[in-house]
């Protein structure tokens, strides 16, 4: 079996990176495990969990910044901010819909580390734009700290933004200070009803190169939208095209106004209010629509929106999978239709042009396709070096983005 | 003043060689080794520290680049790479036994794509020439650093370059998505593109504000924004910094992120009306500049909310733009305030700490103390709304050890910003002006990572040396073990 440690501070935890490394043993970093089913099926001797180590250490609503011990449950985070009326920006993904498991898990640390971000990505930045600061133990054993804990800093490399999107294969982060923002005071969404996939996201175009401040643009074809259990969307018997306004009523109006006559071209129109707006956007931030039926792998692919459809079609072509977008196209969910990845497919239509993840897939799914995007000679060299130069022995979650690293 | 790396005899002695095996690889005007030709590349904005490269070259190619950084790497030449030249930290300071790499020829625009809504641009561009460059359809590159007309984007993306418009929308950090790059040994990588997020390690999280030790960026991809329908600008003074204080606080914890929220004091105030006459009051001690942008409804709205919140802290004087014109006269004030105060003192010195905003008082006041310890005036002009602090300490180099005065007081200053739970810079990089200054607020731990860092790009560290770290260690010494095997005390971690 084996050996799970539950370090209670920082001490600890630097204690049991020493250990591992003496022992030479490695280690798998793990909050609530909520996202353990990403990444590569790599094995490792020891589990380090941090879910002791955790809770709020200073909220300040108008500095714009909390910081929380690594183990912190976003949902105490966010319970928090809500009292404030403030949020996080980036909209990080539950992904229990995805995964399998129960709804609400996650820890901060968990989530740096990721680095998923969710539709307000597109508007407001990733989550690595709200790392401010980190206190973080390398695996050399060393506890070390990076940033600070005030918004606007240069002074030395931006590591807690680098140590954002690891996957805890270079230090283990046992605290950190992120960037939080005021919560919009109202929500609604403006639809666009039967668009194909190309005149979709040159709406979406449209409305993101207009002034309207869209924060979210998704598009759902028919076959994904009929999935959703909003009644709006699921009964529209169309393809939708959904695009968010946020913030004080009396601006939501105006815009939502101007942004219909911009889209009355494309088609028909519709709208969702504010509590089917919620649901709907937390249902595109978790992927809901590929919830259940957990076998079938599910990938995540970046790309610039205006490539979107080319890739989508290319995906469908040669695998029958159901896609949808987010990021005003800049963002793929691609389901396959059986087990397999059919990673051949996802990657030559992407064509380097972006990047592509598997999100969801059996172990042994995953332990034969290559789950993080490949990387050039360059800079595959360069990042071996870099994990190096945190954790030379390789003991931090070893492969769990790519062998070797 | 802080000491340079010693001159590297051995490149000295082959100058001549090095000259002509540069100018075999850049031909023409673009390898520079006379003196009088040098002399514009002495210094950058931080104009106190002073030193002649061993020759300039500017090339014109990444090809160019790729060849120039391959032959510096095979042969042990140092290398510091420039934009304009507008940094105020000493980040493009030359060495004398360096070859100064100047990017001013890399100033295209290669691609403009509204549809994805980026522009893919050489750094040599000026910041403002992005914005202009996307106007005419509307658009406009967001990080807006007061020296734009100058300064490049490849310096921006070096120094992470901020703005009085950051608040809302965000640094050069957040706001590009790719880069090629040459690395010391001449390879040429792209990181990111026209997509979002990385699919590796965010290596441009990295080189964005990294100061130029870890490559040549060579290409740009940065977002473009549509321009908000309306700005308008409230001018609001306060008899105390503690009410002015206040008011940014309130306005923030009312759920209100301005365009942009500056503050000056007294002397700042007074220096900037008298050169550019923007309608400041006098008779205040802090005044704020609140910018709110968006649809002009929203903007009435939010002006109104703003009105109240600064009425409520005690604010005598509140005046709103009711022109563009008026609202560039509000922004020529502060945007002019370092040449303005640069009328009144023959030299001053400019600081960049960054604090948590509610020490503000706490930091003035003892401000205020250090300058009569000191005997030397400040000014100061603050982002507010980011806690981003420019103190300006003014001083005459000709009169004998004020130089060394304003940078004690500097320094003493950036302590101060530190101990209150602040950073040393908060967008005018460590450079060399603040390298020495790192251990205030790292232990030798957290910098002998950042090393290892620049030890994974540079493992001879030839790019851009002597900036940043107060001791440089060389990379083999920094990638050692120290585990002692065996005797690791963890008693008592539990464990299931």
């Amino acid at each position: 079996m084996t050996d799970i440690l539950k370090p209670r501070d920082e001490q600890d935890v630097a204690e049991a990176v020493a250990r591992a490394l003496a022992e030479e043993k490695t280690l798998e970093i793990v909050g609530q495990g909520s996202k353990r089913a990403i990444g590569r099926a790599a094995q490792t001797d020891m589990t380090l969990d941090l879910s002791k180590l955790s809770g709020i250490e200073i909220y300040e609503p108008e500095e714009l910044i909390l910081s929380a011990r690594a183990g912190t449950p976003i949902a105490e985070i966010e319970k928090a901010l809500a009292k404030n009326e403030q949020e996080l920006a980036f909209e990080p993904m539950d992904c229990a819909p995805l995964l399998g498991g129960k709804p609400g898990r996650g820890t901060l640390g968990g989530m740096i580390a990721v680095n998923l971000s969710g539709p307000r990505r597109i508007k407001a930045g990733a989550m690595r734009d709200f790392a401010l600061g980190v206190r973080a133990v390398s695996g050399r054993g060393e506890q070390f700290k990076a940033g600070g804990r005030v918004v606007k800093n240069v002074t030395g490399y931006d590591l807690p933004k680098f140590l954002a999107g690891s996957w805890g294969t270079l230090a283990v982060i046992t605290q950190a200070t992120i960037k939080v923002v005021p919560r919009g005071e109202a929500v609604e969404t403006v639809l666009v009803l039967g668009l194909d996939d190309t005149r979709a996201v040159e709406a979406m175009s449209v409305a993101m190169g207009s002034s309207c401040e869209v924060s979210g643009a998704v598009h759902l074809p028919v076959d994904v939208a009929r999935q959703l259990s909003i009644i709006p969307i699921a009964s529209a018997g169309k393809s939708v095209t959904a695009l968010r306004l946020e913030g004080i009523p009396v601006s939501i109006a105006y815009r939502k106004d101007k942004l219909q006559k911009l889209l009355a071209p494309f088609g028909e129109l519709g709208k969702l209010g504010p509590r089917d707006s919620r649901n709907f956007w937390r249902a595109m931030r978790d992927a809901a629509p590929f919830a259940g039926e957990t076998q079938n792998p599910v990938w995540r692919v970046s790309t610039s929106p205006s490539e979107a459809p080319r890739v989508a079609a290319a995906i469908r072509a040669s695998a029958k999978a159901e896609i949808f977008f987010d990021w005003a196209g800049g963002l793929l969910w691609v389901r396959m239709p059986g087990k397999a990845a059919e990673e051949w497919a996802v990657r030559s239509a992407l064509a380097g042009r972006g990047h592509a993840l598997l999100m969801r897939a059996d172990p042994a799914v995953r332990a034969s396709a290559q789950v993080f995007e490949p990387l050039e000679p360059g800079m595959a060299a360069i990042s071996k070096r870099l994990k190096e130069s945190f954790d030379p022995k390789g003991i931090l979650n070893p492969g769990r983005m790519y062998a070797g690293i | 003043m802080v000491a340079m790396p010693a001159l590297d005899q051995d490149v000295l002695a082959r100058r001549a060689e090095i000259v002509a095996a540069l100018r075999g690889i850049v031909p023409g005007e673009g390898v520079i080794d006379s003196e009088v030709g040098m002399r514009p590349y002495e210094s950058d904005g931080l104009t106190a520290y002073r030193q002649l490269p061993m020759v300039v070259v500017l090339p014109e190619t990444t090809e160019q680049v790729s060849r120039v950084l391959r032959y510096c790497h095979e042969h042990g030449v140092k290398v510091v790479p420039r934009g304009s030249g507008t940094s105020l930290s000493g980040g493009a300071l030359p060495l004398g036994d360096g070859v100064l790499l100047g990017l001013s020829k890399f100033n295209r625009v290669l691609e403009i794509d509204y549809a994805n809504r980026v522009a893919v641009v050489q750094p040599g561009v000026t910041n403002l020439g992005v914005s202009n460059a996307v106007a005419n359809e509307g658009f406009y590159y967001a990080p807006d650093p007061s020296s734009q007309i100058a300064c490049s984007i490849g310096g921006n993306v070096a120094e992470n370059s901020g703005g009085v418009h950051c608040l809302k929308y965000g640094m050069t950090t957040n706001n590009i998505l790719g880069v090629e790059m040459v690395l010391i040994d001449g390879e040429i990588v792209r990181i990111g593109g026209k997509h979002l997020d990385s699919g590796g390690y965010d290596l441009l999280a990295l080189v964005c504000g990294s100061e130029g030790p870890l490559g040549v960026v060579t290409e740009i991809t940065v977002r473009i924004l549509k321009k908000p329908e309306t700005a308008r600008a409230v001018l609001v003074g306060f008899p105390t910094s503690e009410q002015a204080g206040d008011c940014v606080a309130r306005i923030i914890g009312a759920g209100i992120i301005p365009g942009g929220m500056e503050m000056m004091d007294r002397p700042a105030i007074h220096a900037a009306e008298a050169f550019v006459h923007a309608g400041y009051p006098l008779d205040v001690e802090a005044l704020l500049i609140v910018e709110l942008d968006g649809p002009e409804a929203e903007v009435d709205h939010l002006l109104d909310r703003v009105s109240e919140i600064a009425q409520s802290c005690g604010s005598t004087v509140l005046r709103a733009s009711t022109s563009e014109e008026e609202r560039l006269k509000f922004w020529a004030g502060r945007k002019a305030a370092f040449p303005a105060v640069g009328r009144i003192a023959p030299d001053y010195y400019c600081m960049d700490g960054t604090i948590p905003r509610a020490k503000l008082p706490l930091v003035l006041a003892r401000m205020r103390e250090l300058s009569e310890q000191y005997g030397l005036q400040v000014a100061n002009v603050f982002h507010a709304g980011d806690g981003n602090l420019h103190p300006l300490i003014l001083y005459d180099a000709n009169k004998a050890d004020e130089l060394e005065r304003a940078e004690k007081f500097g320094a003493d200053i950036l302590r101060l910003c530190v101990e209150v739970g602040g950073v040393l810079t908060g967008e005018h990089g460590v450079g060399v002006e603040k390298r020495d200054l790192m251990p205030v607020m790292f232990s030798e731990t957290d910098l002998n990572q950042q090393q290892r860092v620049k030890c994974a790009f540079d493992a001879q560290g030839l790019l851009n040396p002597g900036k940043v770290f107060p001791t440089l260690h060389r990379c083999a010494e920094l990638g050692r073990m120290h585990v002692h095997g065996g005797n690791v005390p963890f008693p008592d971690i539990p464990r299931f």
